[in-house]
């Protein structure tokens, strides 16, 4: 076991699937909050053409190039989108297609230009696509290092700055901080973690690297900072699985594991994060209903006793059942816990019959009080 | 003759090219209108899922089986994304950004797993190659019918029957959901049966054209032709005829540069939208600006007429009403204030007399309704 992880190739893919995590992690947050889920995706794809690029400029597989490669043809695409959606009647959404598809079929019809020049070297853009972490070097990861530690500085520089964009950019304008300028810088940061991504889990993935972390974080935390640190975990952590899980069996791609790892964040954050957990919504609702029945049970004895002016009036059960239409012995059951009915017998009759305690006077008494309350 | 016609390679690609976008571009209109031209991103990269899924199942790489499965799938990821929306624990965007990439991630890996030695992968269903879609044929009374031109004239024409006799539906359901749901045309269904179309498509066009490429022609074409045109039926008819024009235009540049057929033809839609988005004859840029710079030149014209009128047969009329005082009063440059003389008298506005300008009748009426307008209406 620790020989495996002392393996020179898997801790570098641990290594870079940590930093991929660090970056998409955070930048996420201001993505997804900013309703930008789909940006991420977009410029991952619009990347491709700039992979390309930078390894005809460069004449080989040279990261420095390819990456800078990526990060432009990411920012240009973000341009083209916001150039069309602001100055024509396209929507968001269109301009999200429009630049993903028709970048990325650039990236194409480069890649095959790359192939039909017959260089031999070509053989490592491939794993741009799909990602490819075996492939990663010593020297990449320091590159990833350098882009991650220039990141996470400008995000804690702008911090108020990009807060304040995030959730109110029209506050944010009236005080007078340039908007255009910083959401602009937010978008090319994502670009930034899109091109530390794209040797690890590659064009296709990266979109679910810039949302996942931060969803599943948001479900944990409703502050920023916290909700920032912990994506930033999240996606630490989902890499570093991911890549040691790939590093397990043969044929076990590495992007599609992180991936999933992170999905499976979500998956667990969605259904037990305290608060916004769906678990808890639904125990909560099903206590809530078990509640109400208990309560609409209590007034119905009170009621029977009011009618027939016996405080101590035994309620046959199948009459209450039939009342509610249902069967009422759990609630029953409950409510004599709690010490608000008792169970008594009616001679000559043998069926089971409730009457209600002091306590459970008092109880149907202010439930009734207080309903007339709200609805007066 | 049509022997000959289907041994063309070069014909039988381009026809298979633009089969795909008419395809693509009916649906897309659509699904463009709506607002929800991702989630054609989204089904186009979760079919891998499905198709793996049909293959493990059936072993077959393509027919009606993995149509069907790939219908199933698009629907799926799309219910699957609405599910986690209506939770209001994650945003729309989000929901879908991340069933995809899940369904995408199972996909691969299990390809990886179970069908390493397979002809599907990973590069043929996100890249396709449609240079090569006259090498698989089917004979069709004695002819070598392409496989691809084959499946893709059924989509093609499935999907227009959809569109023909849901026509009125589909309309209503885009425009105004809630109208249509209340009058009973059922939006959801009617828009699950295009996105189920959709999916189908787009297995269909896999290998010819390739997932991601397959996206551009569902967006791209639709959204060129509404910035061309308003109608419905004009927006189809137009997106149609930009997916043929790029898949004609496409294949000779590819073949000209020796690269990808299926990535040029989707950069030419690209190029046809550009195109629409300067030139189009009302919301294109350049139109904009013309428009605007119409606007701002008639406005000139109509403050010298206005500003003629309020001293017209006034005492300080000599001092007013000549050329210096647009420098001075109105703070217009000589040359502007030249231009807006020049194109004022063009129109009959203004008429010169030795230094002074005075308004012709139209110039007058012009002034009036703009400072006096209940007079005119009275008049």
């Amino acid at each position: 076991m620790l020989g495996f992880l002392s393996d020179y190739t898997i801790q570098n893919v641990a290594l870079g699937a940590a930093l991929l995590g660090v970056i998409s992690g955070v930048l996420g947050c201001f993505a997804v909050l900013r309703k930008q889920s789909l940006l991420g995706d977009t410029l991952s794809h619009a990347a491709l053409p700039g992979v390309c690029l930078g390894f005809i400029i460069a004449g080989a597989r040279q990261i420095g190039f390819i990456l800078a490669g990526a990060l432009v043809t990411g920012a240009l695409a973000a341009l083209l989108m916001l150039l069309l959606t602001r100055n024509s009647r396209l929507k968001t959404d269109a301009g999200l297609g429009i630049a993903l598809s028709v970048f990325f079929a650039l990236g194409v019809v480069l890649l095959t230009f790359i192939q039909s020049t017959g260089n031999a070297s070509q053989g490592g853009l491939d794993s741009f696509l799909f990602g490819q972490a075996a492939a990663i070097l010593r020297s990449d990861l320091w590159v990833m290092g350098v882009v991650t530690a220039v990141a996470l500085s400008i995000v804690s520089l702008l911090w108020k700055e990009f807060k304040l964009v995030s959730f109110d950019p029209v506050f944010a304008a009236s005080l007078g901080y340039p908007v255009l300028v910083l959401e602009v810088a937010l978008t090319v940061m994502i670009a930034l973690a899109v091109v530390v991504g794209l040797q690890m889990v590659g064009v296709v993935l990266m979109a679910a690297m810039v949302i996942a972390p931060a969803a599943a974080a948001r479900q944990w935390s409703g502050r920023l900072e916290t909700m920032v640190i912990l994506s930033a975990l999240i996606g630490m952590a989902s890499g570093i699985s991911g890549a040691l899980v790939s590093a397990l069996g043969p044929g076990l791609a590495t992007g599609p594991l992180i991936v999933l790892a992170a999905s499976a964040a979500v998956a667990v954050s969605l259904l037990f994060a305290p608060g916004r957990g769906l678990l808890w919504e639904i125990i909560r609702r099903a206590r809530n209903r078990r509640n109400l029945r208990g309560k609409r049970v209590l007034t119905t004895l009170y009621r029977l006793a009011a009618h027939h002016h016996d405080s101590g009036y035994p309620s046959e059960q199948g009459m209450v059942d039939a009342y509610h239409g249902v069967g009422t012995t759990p609630v029953l059951k409950r409510l004599q816990a709690r010490g608000l009915v008792e169970p008594v017998t009616h001679i000559p009759e043998t069926t089971p019959h409730w009457t209600l305690t002091q306590a459970g006077i008092e109880e149907a008494e202010s439930i009734l009080t207080n309903l007339g309350k709200q609805e007066s | 003759m049509l022997m000959a016609l289907f041994q063309t390679p070069s014909l039988m690609i381009v026809m298979t090219g633009a089969l795909v976008g008419i395809a693509a571009s009916l649906l897309g209109t659509f699904l463009v209108l709506r607002g929800s031209s991702m989630l054609s991103d989204a089904i186009s990269h979760s079919i891998v899922f499905g198709i793996v899924i049909v293959w493990l199942l059936t072993r077959q790489q393509t027919g009606p089986f993995q149509i069907a499965g790939a219908a199933l799938t698009g629907i799926f990821t799309v219910f699957l994304s609405e599910l986690l929306a209506s939770t209001k624990r994650v945003k729309n965007d989000a929901a879908i950004g991340l069933v995809f990439p899940v369904l995408f991630s199972i996909g691969v890996l299990l390809l990886n797993v179970y069908a390493r030695d397979v002809h599907i992968d990973e590069h043929m269903v996100l890249l396709g190659e449609i240079g090569f879609v006259w090498l698989n044929t089917l004979d069709i009374a004695g002819y070598p019918v392409p496989q691809a031109l084959l499946s893709m004239s059924l989509m093609t024409l499935l999907n227009l029957a959809f569109v023909t006799i849901f026509f009125k539906e589909l309309k209503l359901a885009t425009f105004d959901e809630a109208l249509a749901k209340a009058l009973g045309f059922a939006p959801v269904a009617i828009f699950y049966a295009l996105l189920a179309l959709t999916s189908a498509t787009a297995v269909a066009a896999f290998d010819s054209v390739g997932a991601v490429l397959f996206i551009a022609f569902v967006i791209v074409p639709p959204s060129a032709a509404y910035l061309l045109t308003d109608r419905l039926t004009l927006m189809l008819l137009c997106g149609s005829i930009i997916s043929i024009a790029s898949s004609i235009s496409g294949y000779f540049l590819a073949v000209a540069w020796n690269v990808s057929i299926g990535g040029v033809m989707a950069v030419m839609t690209g190029v046809f939208l550009m195109a629409a988005f300067l030139l189009g004859p009302r919301y294109g840029l350049v139109a904009q600006i013309l428009r605007r710079r119409g606007l701002e030149q008639s406005n000139e014209c109509r403050t010298l007429a206005v500003h003629l009128y309020n001293h017209e047969d006034q005492p300080e009329q000599a001092a007013e009403n000549v050329t210096r005082a647009l420098h001075d009063h109105l703070m217009w440059d000589e040359a502007r204030a030249t231009q807006v003389l020049i194109r004022s008298i063009d129109q009959g506005l203004v008429t010169r007399n030795g230094d002074l300008l005075q308004l012709t009748e139209k110039g007058r009426a012009e002034a009036r309704r703009i400072l006096e307008p209940w007079r005119m209406a009275g008049a």
